[in-house]
């Protein structure tokens, strides 16, 4: 019989899975034969052992496995500044993206009603949004390290200055977009301009605000990875560079599913944030 | 000469300003009329002749391109609480429940009312249209016909002194229209509100109005006609056409809609058109014969005896 579209989606992506999983296991088998003749001895030991596993050097999926068991079942430790759980690196993302993307809400929310509401604003702003939207946020990298000094400071003004433009674009499209009907109902009930803003125009918008959101989160969470990449220390970002200078492809690749893991979570919680403030003409 | 009447509208007219090369556009000019109070006006005129904009005007979401439009003795000068409109989408708030949608209006008008008084008075014009039961739902959640009730209660909600609606059963469909139409009538005899309500629909305009002002085309239309509907009241949707004058008045308006409103744009006026005191007849009094002889205009912004 027909069974829901959920469960045969489900059973396509476990068989996925199942045959990437083979795939993966099938090009990382151990090849003893050829092993002496492939690998110096030298280049082993400094693989950890790794390269003597398999014939590419790349983990295999069990090594991921027990990384992963390894790394979830205490994701809190601290044994100094190189040496930290996942869930304390991955803390310390969050908290830079959160901090840098709520700064980034405060002001493009506001602004994209100025220049929503105002077609002057819109024309006179419109010419440094272009130009400066489509700068990679890392390009500010230097200026913020030189200007802020702190690297932790400036990872998170890169966070906002890339979370600012989708949402402030949004945002004035969104007011820009709110039906006539509805701002000459509240013209008529002589509805006062904060009220208007408030409760017309604001909930009117808010699907579209939202998906800027839900832009600048997906965006931010990227150019996390590389910020921390960069100015170094703590974070997921500067986790996967200090494994790729120990060489432990496994952790890269274990610090790489959990990015995405995250990623995909962030993204969730906007896509439920976003049926909340839905409405149906 | 002047009888001091609840709204009188003065040698209104808009004038769109002219496109490269062109000249200034029009729509209408020289516009007077006067609505007594408790009165139920219809306007009829074909599209682009600028009726909306009238309602516009006289709402207040539109300005003039010169005239004056006067209310209870003070000139309308931008949206006020005390015209409600009913407009022609609707024009609710999809995020708002029925119940939410009506008390963003009342909250408007009575910014002091507590919770309870706001709910008391949101729930009896919820009743009045017919939507007990149906106060948390949501615009999407509720066919056309309930969706402009909300409307028609939102506006009568906030008690103002006049109620202007554009073409509010325009999108329904004929039999939700009917029994809107009927309900209408019922609450309009109730209040006894002031209603200037634009329609495109003959049959609803003699259902309900008072007096029909009729209007030439556009551009340069004019209030053409001021028909005194002399159906006796209270009508009955199902029984007005067997009226006498039922008829009479229909044709007559139907008549001015289909040939006369165009004579008139192009220029076959009557000599004796006088845009301060538009004609006004009573075809519904008329026995077939002496038609005719209403045809010396009655004085206007004189009620109908």
């Amino acid at each position: 019989m027909m069974k829901s579209i959920g469960l045969r989606a489900a059973i396509v992506s476990v068989v996925i899975l199942g045959v990437l999983l083979l795939v993966w296991y099938g090009a990382t088998l151990p090849k003893e034969t050829a092993q002496g003749g492939n690998v110096s001895a030298e280049y082993a030991a400094l693989m950890g052992g790794a390269a003597a596993k398999s014939k590419s050097g790349l983990p295999t999926p069990m090594d991921v496995a027990n990384t992963f068991w390894d790394k979830l079942s205490k994701p809190f430790y601290d044994n100094g500044p190189n040496d930290k759980g996942i869930g304390i690196q991955l803390a310390y993302s969050l908290a830079r993206v959160m901090i840098g993307f709520l700064f980034a809400a405060l002001v493009a929310v506001p602004l994209g009603f100025l220049v929503g509401m105002s077609p002057v604003m819109h024309r006179a702003l419109n010419p440094f949004i272009q130009v400066l939207k489509p700068i990679s946020p890392l390009a500010w990298m230097p200026l913020a390290l030189y200007t802020i000094k702190d690297s932790s400071i400036s990872a998170v003004f890169v966070i906002f200055i890339c979370s600012l433009w989708p949402m402030l674009i949004n945002t004035a499209h969104g007011v820009a977009a709110v039906k006539r009907e509805w701002l000459n109902v509240a013209r008529t009930l002589e509805v006062n301009p904060l009220r208007k803003a408030l409760q017309v125009i604001l909930p009117a918008a808010a699907p579209t605000i939202l998906t800027g959101m839900r832009i600048s989160m997906g965006i931010a969470w990227l150019v996390i990875v590389a910020a921390e990449m960069l100015v170094g220390g703590t974070g997921i970002g500067y986790f996967v560079w200090n494994e790729w200078n120990n060489l432990s492809l496994t952790n890269v690749i274990f610090a790489i599913l959990m990015i995405g893991l995250v990623g995909m979570a962030l993204d969730l919680i906007f896509g439920w944030l976003s049926k909340l403030v839905a409405y149906q003409e | 000469m002047v009888e001091q009447k609840f709204l009188t509208v003065e040698a209104l007219s808009k004038v769109f300003p002219a496109i490269r090369g062109g000249k200034p556009l029009a729509v209408f000019e020289d516009i007077h009329f006067a609505i007594a109070k408790g009165e139920f006006v219809c306007i009829i005129g074909h599209s682009g002749c600028g009726k909306s904009t009238i309602l516009n005007v006289l709402a207040g979401l539109d300005s003039a391109s010169s005239g004056v439009v006067i209310m209870d003795g003070r000139e309308v000068a931008g949206p006020s609480l005390d015209r409600g409109v009913i407009f022609q989408g609707h024009a609710l708030m999809p995020w708002l429940s029925v119940e939410k949608n009506i008390a963003f209006a009342v909250k408007s008008r009575w910014p002091d009312w507590g919770r309870d008084k706001i709910r008391t008075h949101v729930q009896k014009y919820i009743d009045m249209v017919g939507l007990t039961g149906a106060e948390h739902k949501k615009p999407s959640e509720l066919s056309g016909g309930m969706k402009q009730r909300v409307g028609i209660a939102r506006a009568f909600a906030i008690e103002p002194k006049m109620l202007l609606m554009d073409e509010p059963f325009g999108a329904l469909d004929a039999l939700t229209r009917g029994v809107i139409q009927d309900e209408l009538l019922k609450i309009w005899s109730a209040t006894g509100q002031t209603v200037f309500m634009i329609t495109h629909d003959v049959d609803e305009a003699m259902l309900l109005s008072d007096k029909i002002m009729l209007m030439s085309n556009g551009p340069h239309a004019r209030i053409a006609e001021i028909v005194e509907n002399t159906l006796p009241r209270p009508r009955d949707r199902h029984n007005i056409h067997k009226d006498a004058q039922y008829y009479r008045i229909r044709n007559h308006l139907v008549d001015f809609l289909v040939t006369r409103s165009k004579q008139i744009a192009s220029g076959e006026a009557e000599a004796e058109y006088d845009p301060k005191h538009p004609p006004v007849v009573r075809p519904g009094l008329a026995d077939d014969a002496s038609e005719a002889s209403n045809k010396p205009p009655v004085r206007p912004m004189m009620h109908a005896v």
